[in-house]
């Protein structure tokens, strides 16, 4: 089983040289620290800054310097500042190669929830409506069961929906997954987890196809 | 002559009233209008609609008009961090409209262009879609949002000039342009203020036709939501 940081080393793995990419708050942040070696990847910040930098010296703190998540940040070598319709800009229209998300609930066509627990939870959905929307290509990084023990990769999701059919791949602690047309692909197992476990945990509809690689992070 | 300058944020904001549609700059606490929401708390203005993409925390920023029940909506993106505000909405004191913050952004920049509404596809499938015009480009669904309609934008920068010209600071930037452009009275509060010709056109972010008032604000706090170093080897 992985945890948070393994999550985030797997996903780094499916960073590519050149790649523009706006990492989410929580696990998605961690991704930033695991970029392969001899690859260049550019962050994008949702509140204006294209090249974050990692978190600055104490005595470099800028507090005009932050990421979407409120923490300081740096820069880095040829970076960039813009307003926030620039930044969604380049996210509505297509420039962003990777967006990687945490998510509360993914459902087996695609769906995401992960802004609302009515209710409970009313924080709002920051800029991650306008990213599902758009975004080419979204890995979700999830817990793959809540505290109670259930599923979280879903027939269909029973939270107010961020955006619909929009998730490609969801790394969870359990495995990775691709959206297909039938559902849930398993495509590698987390280290000593067992396929039958997994489909343990998945509510929605699991595709096996073969034999299932242990994942190699 | 153009006599946009005042003397400070009590001044600045003498003309805001009772039930106003004021948008406030910033993300999280980073780039708010700090004197100006010191001087609004102070002059004890009620019924607020407020624009902005945070709430504040419950001791800086907005939250300082939450505590004294200024406000009566809030049109924002992201609300977290602020017990006080969860607890006002919670209780149905404060109405709120959680709104994606792409589309926060692009309403301010429609309203600054003069245009009536804008096409996005955020939101499309979600429950901010209900009520909401849908309409199909290219095979793509889209919500159609409209510009806003605010009586005052206050807006943080880093430099201006006499002339209304603001110059914003790494992510200080943020929605503050956009606002900037966006209120049929616009107030910009800057850290440093110059006689026109000081500052150079070619940098400048916020042209200074925007902006109706301006003044030099006076010590700024700048909070930090969250702290984060590394540590020197």
């Amino acid at each position: 089983m992985l945890d948070k940081f393994g999550i985030a080393k797997r996903i780094a793995k499916e960073l590519k040289d050149g790649y523009y990419v706006n990492l989410g708050i929580g696990i998605p942040t961690l991704v930033a620290n695991y970029v392969p070696e001899g690859i260049e990847v550019i962050l994008q910040s949702e509140n204006g800054l294209l090249g974050i930098g990692p978190f600055p010296y104490a005595d470099e703190v800028d507090p005009d310097l932050i990421n979407a998540g409120k923490q300081t940040v740096t820069t880095t070598k040829g970076s960039s500042f813009f307003d926030s319709a620039t930044s969604f800009g380049m996210i509505r229209s297509g420039r962003v190669d990777l967006t990687v998300l945490g998510a509360m609930e993914v459902a087996e066509n695609g769906d995401i929830a992960n802004w609302k627990i009515p209710g409970k939870m009313v924080k709002g959905m920051g800029g991650a409506m306008d990213l599902v929307a758009s975004a080419k290509n979204i890995i979700v990084a999830m817990q793959h069961v809540n505290k109670a023990g259930e599923s979280k990769l879903l027939k269909r999701c029973s939270l107010p929906i961020t955006g619909l059919g929009c998730v490609k791949k969801i790394v969870t602690e359990l495995g990775v997954f691709d959206i297909v047309a039938e559902g849930f692909q398993l495509i590698e197992r987390a280290p000593g987890i067992s396929v039958d476990y997994i489909k343990e945990k998945t509510e929605g509809n699991l595709l096996v196809i073969g034999e299932i690689p242990e994942m190699v992070i | 002559m153009f006599k946009k300058v005042v003397s400070n944020a009590d001044e600045a904001i003498k003309d805001i009233h009772d039930g106003a549609v004021i948008m406030l700059g910033g993300f999280g606490l980073c780039g708010i209008p700090e004197n100006c929401i010191t001087a609004l708390v102070k002059k004890g203005v009620k019924n607020l609609t407020c624009i902005s993409n945070n709430a504040g925390v419950d001791e800086f920023g907005i939250g300082l008009m939450l505590k004294t029940r200024q406000v009566k909506k809030m049109i924002s993106s992201y609300v977290g961090e602020n017990a006080e505000f969860e607890r006002q909405l919670l209780s149905g004191e404060l109405e709120v409209e959680l709104i994606p913050q792409g589309t926060l952004a692009t309403r301010c920049m429609a309203t600054g262009y003069g245009m009536p509404a804008i096409f996005t596809p955020a939101g499309v499938g979600t429950e901010v879609a209900n009520g909401k015009e849908e309409r199909d480009f290219a095979g793509k669904k889209y919500l159609m949002e409209y510009a806003f309609n605010s009586d005052f934008a206050i807006v943080k920068a880093w430099k201006g000039d006499t002339h209304g010209n603001l110059i914003f600071k790494a992510t200080a930037r943020n929605l503050n342009p956009l606002m900037a452009m966006a209120g049929k009275i616009t107030i910009a509060e800057v850290e440093e203020l110059y006689e026109p010709g000081e500052l150079d056109p070619d940098q400048i972010h916020t042209p200074g036709i925007y902006v109706n008032k301006i003044f030099q604000g006076v010590d700024y706090e700048k909070r930090i939501e969250q702290i984060t170093t590394r540590l020197k080897n």
